[in-house]
């Protein structure tokens, strides 16, 4: 056999096991609602870590994900919108259910908790560097785009030409606009925003994100893309890049399904053989294509 | 080492560790339609039945229902949070080797989780030989064995005339038996643990694919009522689910047993369902067991002992996927 029996796991590893609790959320406050999108399903949260010790040891990586916790409520997977740089600690919340509903009563002053960070993030710090970057976004899942590319533009000398690609229906459900318009006069960034129909006082792009991304065409040399949205937009995002010479092992994505522990033993988030909270929630697009399509 | 005790001084240990902590095992029942085999408190050796097997395993012991992960009290605009529950001492006598097994297992998952290494180290399992495996258990074809020790601390063996033989395997048995025994550290012996099981290479190297697309699933899944009955009873299911309880300004976050097999367990908040269907969840649960297990771990998510096979009410059997399973990766070749 090849697992060893270690039914004794010694009193050491327990008595010295990190924290002792790794479901102890750390106590966070929330410093700034902002309420981003016309249909005010959309919430912006900045929060502050309260524990000085907590706040130090903090360190995240872009595209990884924490349990947001509301004691008598419950936990919900949320990607970290805030770059690792960045004061304090961002969250973009959609209402969909419970807990999610629950987040949106919440007030500046009031208390959270927060479990994490989680899961594996993009690859900021390795493969992607040196390359040319291409971040293609979809709805409200800019969120950890927004958190990488702010990573980027810090280092931005670690990385070739970077280009964002980024829908929403409407201009109104467009997230963190403020900080688009920046981007847009930034001439070490190529942004390209679009909304899927015509719209009074919208002078910008119109069309799907895959036919904006057929349009600007970015070349697959030395590139890799970040790719985020709903399954549908993914799914016709790569017919166009294939055309012009994208291969599977270039592109990463990140998976979302239902979670509990998000440390790789509750079960629920499994896509065949890969737990999406621990192994992911990124995987290049080759990697997902093995696994069956359980997400 | 190897000691022979008397049921009357087994039953003075008993007694003495019920002082600190519980002592189980598992004992007769009277039920509706006759008996049955049932984990309980036990006051004397007497009581625990060792030729037949206990309906459920001995996971509750290591996976409380529920595990109470912390407890929190409103004070001010915030809350006050106190770490989960502490783990009980715990001896259990009569565990069968599949399920001591089945505790070995778990920990490969578990090996960072402090409640389930809590959990195990406040219990002591005194296993037993399996001198009468049933038909629907198969402990040798996925790595077990009767003659298996894998997770035990200690095995009893009844040997007449109100005396048992005890081996002692590791500290904490020991130490149970410390009283009895006093002698030195027993090392473990070789040769507990059973060959490689057959299928299990195989199926290692079979690409998913083929056993994903098998069509054993749409067979199995037809009958199949998505009851759960077979994740809750398996020894080595150890999905869980977590939920808050409240009640006024506190309460408690816990984890209890969750099962793959009921369509919850994956649905979106926006109602995408990633295993839609009976089949998906199906093959999830034998794939987990036989496929992604080992792949990560090295050995099947299951010891063999058949209580799938017994309490389905549909009659689904693992035995058959296994044998499935394996045609299917011997056409591939
Ligand atoms: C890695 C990851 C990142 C995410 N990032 C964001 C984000 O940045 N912004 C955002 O608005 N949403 C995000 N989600 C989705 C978000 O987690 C769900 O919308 C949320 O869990 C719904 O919970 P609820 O209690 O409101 O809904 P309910 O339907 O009441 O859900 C009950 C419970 O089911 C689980 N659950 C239900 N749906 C999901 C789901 N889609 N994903 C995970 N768990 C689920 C949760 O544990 C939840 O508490 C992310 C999900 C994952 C997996
Ligand atoms: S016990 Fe049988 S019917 Fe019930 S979920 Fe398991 S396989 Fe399906
Ligand atoms: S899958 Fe069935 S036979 Fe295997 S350990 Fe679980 S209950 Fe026992
Ligand atoms: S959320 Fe528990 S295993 Fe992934």
């Amino acid at each position: 056999m090849e697992i060893s029996c270690a039914h004794d796991p010694g009193q050491d590893k327990i008595l010295s096991s990190p924290a002792s609790n790794p479901y102890l959320p750390v106590r966070c406050r929330v410093e700034d609602i902002v309420v981003e999108s016309e249909d005010g399903n959309l919430k912006t949260f900045r929060l502050s870590i309260q524990d000085q010790e907590a706040r130090s040891r903090w360190n995240h990586v872009p595209g990884q994900f924490a349990m947001l916790s509301l004691l008598g409520a419950g936990e919900v997977p949320i990607g970290i919108a805030s770059s690792p740089l960045e004061e304090g600690l961002m969250f973009t919340v959609n209402r969909a259910g419970v807990v999610t509903t629950a987040l949106h009563r919440l007030s500046p002053g009031d208390e959270l908790g927060v479990r994490g960070p989680l899961g594996n993030g993009f690859p900021v710090d390795t493969e992607m560097v040196g390359k040319n970057v291409v971040i293609i976004a979809g709805g409200f899942a800019f969120t950890t785009l927004r958190a990488t590319l702010l990573y980027l533009l810090e280092y931005r000398e670690r990385y070739g030409e970077i280009i964002v690609i980024y829908g929403a229906r409407t201009p109104g459900m467009l997230l963190y606009r403020k900080e688009l318009e920046e981007w847009a006069g930034r001439d070490d960034l190529s942004l390209h925003v679009t909304i899927d129909r015509e719209g009074p006082g919208w002078d910008g792009l119109v069309g799907f994100v895959p036919t904006i991304a057929g349009q600007v065409a970015p070349s697959p040399d030395n590139s890799v893309a970040l790719i985020c949205g709903p399954p549908i937009m993914i799914k016709f995002t790569m017919p166009p890049l294939e055309e012009i010479g994208w291969r599977d092992e270039q592109v990463y994505l990140s998976l979302e399904n239902r979670m509990k522990c998000g440390l790789g033993v509750c079960g629920h988030c499994n896509c065949g053989p890969v737990y999406v909270c621990k192994d992911g929630p990124v995987f290049k697009r080759s990697e997902v294509q093995r696994l069956p399509v359980e997400y | 080492m190897e000691l022979i005790v008397s049921g009357s001084d087994l039953d003075r240990l008993i007694r003495s560790l019920k002082e600190k902590g519980r002592v189980a095992g598992p004992v007769s029942r009277p039920t509706f339609r006759g008996r049955m085999v049932a984990w309980a408190e036990i006051r004397s050796i007497g009581e625990v039945v060792f030729d037949e097997a206990p309906r459920e395993s001995m996971k509750r012991f290591l996976f409380p229902q529920p595990e109470v992960l912390l407890r929190f009290k409103r004070k001010g605009t915030g809350y006050e949070v106190e770490p989960g529950q502490v783990s009980q001492e715990t001896v259990l006598f009569g565990v069968r080797p599949c399920d001591a097994r089945s505790a070995c297992l778990n920990l490969l998952p578990y090996q960072d989780d402090p409640f389930f290494l809590r959990n195990m180290a406040a219990t002591v399992i005194v296993g037993t030989r399996c001198e009468q495996p049933c038909s629907t258990c198969f402990c040798r074809d996925v790595g077990g064995g009767p003659e298996s020790i894998e997770g035990m601390d200690a095995r009893i063996t009844p040997c007449g005339e109100g005396s048992w033989k005890i081996e002692l395997f590791t500290e904490k048995g020991l130490a149970l038996f410390q009283a009895m025994a006093g002698g030195e550290p027993a090392p473990t012996p070789e040769g507990g643990a059973e060959k490689t099981p057959p299928l299990l290479k195989p199926l290692k190297s079979a690409p998913l694919s083929s056993l994903y697309e098998s069509d054993v699933w749409a067979e199995l899944a037809r009958a199949c009522l998505n009851c759960g009955i077979c994740t809750f009873l398996c020894p080595t299911c150890y999905c869980f689910d977590i939920q808050d309880e409240r009640l006024g300004s506190s309460g408690r976050r816990i984890r209890y047993w969750d099962s793959c097999m009921f369509p919850l367990f994956t649905q979106h908040a926006s109602g995408h369902n990633p295993r839609p269907t009976k089949l998906h969840r199906v093959r999830n649960r034998f794939l987990h067991k036989l496929k992604y297990f080992p792949d990560r771990f090295g050995s099947f998510s299951c010891v063999g002992c058949g209580r799938c096979v017994r309490e389905c009410p549909v009659g689904i059997d693992i035995r058959k996927v296994m044998k499935r399973l394996a045609e299917a990766v011997q056409t591939e070749v």
